[in-house]
């Protein structure tokens, strides 16, 4: 069990490394895909298959398909990337990497501390996450939804005014 | 749960592929008999040895690469459509005993997501070919799959709802009294059309559409690599036929004969069904699939959730 | 939605249905004596080749697949050599409808499948039968006026004799 966990902890390591060095788009997002993967064994691992599940249908399943799809049409090609290039001076890329090693340091930092439960944790099954999504957390399940009606309707909106111009 | 596990894990993939394989002759036969023609019916009794010819020929062609293609994801697309199918059947429960990992507490979501990762290998096929058409196909598939994944999700819903689990196992241990294909036909309808749409069959075969795309996605697909798509499409209709079976028809449940003729026989008749409708049906055009999926079949099967949630809410009351 | 049930009821009431399939080498078709398959030269009731190499038939042929030479001998025209490129024939029936002494004629067989090109060119002795063909009765050097040996000027079939011009009888 153990193994297995650092194993897919590294897959998503070496995963994530890969997305941001690959120079093809979709070679990235196959390997941001490859990461969420991993990503959702290690859930599995620590007793959430409900969790695991949805982050692959979800995450690997729709939005990077979307991601994909999008790259397909947008047909990058070799001045893309050159202009991509330019963007990259120390200066976009500084203060990003500055604060990401304070997150990396204090990450490591407190690493020693973690509680010691070492027992297996219960699994966590989909009636838990219900319950507690319209339990305690109601008040952000209703916020998401406030937020996915308004994207719905903008999105209505602007499909009718593209329609109408035509 | 499985006495054998491990023997089941190689087992499983093999017999899989050789019913894919047998398949493609069955639906020839069969599309045959309803065109009042035979189909063949040359090599060995009835045509059996059809698909070992198909598939030696498949075998023995050039694995050709276009030199446009994007070598290593060109590779990778057909792999991933046959994993994602493969995997797909780990937690489909033949019988009370058999079946890999029948009774997983979300088998039913990982089905569901295999089948999210499956539509990569379309979407990839057709970018990586660089060819018009390829693309022109990857793109429709996108579109259409996760189109009619949204729904395909929720048709599911209304059994969970009245199984009270995401096991397979649990699902069919609930329908002891009473296939879900009564209480729940609505959404068999949802899920007979989606899954149509997510295996790119006829009506729905879009992504393909020799007739106006050359072969879709796997238009620069030649070889073992075609080969792999193709059965993998036919793997896809022994799931979505074998899930149809657990979730509406009772899974291995029947009087008299054992339970895996049972299952065999249920999953068998919603395949030749599946060949029925490709025997009689045109090809949808893409606004009316699309009109289909996001205006009939959404507000269907959010209906059918509502309707279940209802009767159940009213039946623990009452 | 009702429709698409009917559809898919009648494509499956076809299955209790008659199969229009021939099964083909088991099953022989029938061909009427008409039909328009493989070309013969066809002998007259003596035995005797018909064709006298006028080469009607291939200026008729639209494909330009036939190919021959005339030869004489006593008096009879007759192929030297005579050559149909099946590879390139149609099978229009053209040259049959040319020919003023019956004796290239189609035949109800089609079944000349080769694995190499070049065995599709028959020559006269492919070509040749012993029969003769469609029409039984009918030998062109009875009838035409020439003369051959065995058959002076005036014995053919439906010919008077021949005027004597140095007699002074009318």
């Amino acid at each position: 069990m153990q193994f297995l966990a650092l194993l897919s902890a590294a897959i998503t390591l070496i995963g994530a490394i890969m997305v941001i060095t690959r120079r093809v788009a979709v070679h990235a997002v196959l390997w941001l895909v490859v990461t969420l993967l991993a990503l959702a064994v290690v859930f599995a691992l620590l007793g959430a298959p409900f969790a695991a599940a949805l982050e692959v249908i979800i995450y690997a399943g729709a939005v990077m398909v979307l991601f994909v799809f999008v790259i397909m049409m947008l047909n990058l090609g070799r001045p893309d990337s050159d202009r991509e290039k330019e963007w990259l001076r120390p200066r976009a890329w500084l203060g990003p990497a500055l604060l990401a090693t304070l997150l990396c340091g204090e990450l490591l930092y407190t690493l020693p501390f973690r509680p010691d439960d070492t027992a297996a944790p219960d699994l966590l099954t989909a009636r838990d996450v219900g319950l507690s999504l319209f339990g305690p957390y109601v008040l952000m399940v209703e916020l998401a939804s406030f937020l996915l009606l308004s994207g719905l309707v903008t999105s209505f909106h602007i499909g009718r005014h593209r329609l109408r111009e035509r | 749960m499985t006495p054998l596990p491990l023997l089941s894990i190689l087992l499983t993939p093999l017999i899989i592929l050789a019913l894919a394989t047998l398949l493609t002759w069955v639906e020839r036969r069969l599309l045959g008999l309803w065109q009042d023609r035979y189909g063949p019916n040359r090599v060995g009794p009835g045509g059996l040895f059809q698909a070992v010819a198909d598939g030696i020929k498949l075998l023995f062609k050039q694995d050709w690469i276009p030199p446009f293609a994007d070598r290593g994801v060109f590779v990778l697309a057909p792999v991933i459509g046959m994993m994602t199918v493969l995997m797909s059947f780990a937690v489909i429960p033949v019988t009370a005993l058999s079946g890999i990992a029948g009774n997983l507490n979300v088998g039913l979501l990982f089905v569901l997501a295999m089948m999210g990762l499956g539509v990569y290998a379309v979407v990839l096929a057709g970018w990586a070919s660089n060819s018009k058409y390829a693309l022109l196909g990857g793109m429709r598939a996108a579109a259409q799959m996760i189109s009619y994944e949204v729904f395909m999700g929720i048709s599911l819903l209304g059994v969970v709802m009245t199984a009270g689990s995401f096991s397979l196992y649990d699902i069919v241990t609930a329908q002891t009294r009473m296939w879900f294909v009564i209480p729940q036909c609505v959404g068999l309808i949802v899920f007979l059309l989606a899954g149509i749409a997510e295996t790119h069959r006829l009506p729905f075969d879009l992504p393909e559409g020799e007739n106006e795309l050359g072969a879709g996605f796997h238009t620069e697909y030649s070889g073992m690599k075609f080969g792999m798509f193709f059965i993998a499409e036919y793997a896809g209709i022994v799931l979505i036929s074998a899930l149809v079976t657990t979730l509406w028809l009772g899974g291995w449940q029947g009087p008299v004969l054992p339970g895996i003729v049972w299952f065999a026989l249920k999953t068998g008749a919603v395949v030749v069904l599946f060949i029925l409708l490709r025997a009689a049906l045109p090809r949808l055009r893409y606004d009316q699939l699309m009109a289909l999926g996001w205006k009939v079949l959404l507000p269907l099967s959010l209906l059918n959730v509502t309707a279940t949630g209802t009767v159940l809410m009213l039946r623990s009351a009452g | 939605m009702l429709d698409t049930l009917r559809t898919l009821m009648l494509t499956f009431l076809h299955a209790f249905q008659r199969r229009v399939t021939v099964q083909y080498p088991e099953e022989q078709p029938y061909l009427p004596p008409r039909y328009r398959g493989r070309i013969i030269l066809s002998r007259d009731p003596d035995g005797e080749e018909r064709c006298v190499s006028c080469n009607l038939c291939a200026v008729a042929c639209p494909v330009d697949c036939i190919s021959l030479q005339k030869a004489e001998q006593d008096g009879r025209w007759y192929p030297e050599y005579f050559r149909i490129n099946f590879s390139r024939c149609i099978f229009c029936g053209f040259c049959e409808e040319a020919c003023p002494t019956y004796a290239i004629q189609l035949t109800p067989d089609f079944e000349m499948s080769e694995y190499a090109r070049p065995n599709l060119v028959y020559e006269k002795d492919d070509l040749l039968i012993s029969g003769t063909g469609k029409y039984p009765d009918y030998s062109f050097w009875r009838v035409a006026g020439v003369p051959i040996p065995g058959k002076e000027r005036g014995e053919s079939a439906h010919e008077r004799p021949p005027v004597d011009l140095h007699s002074l009888l009318p």
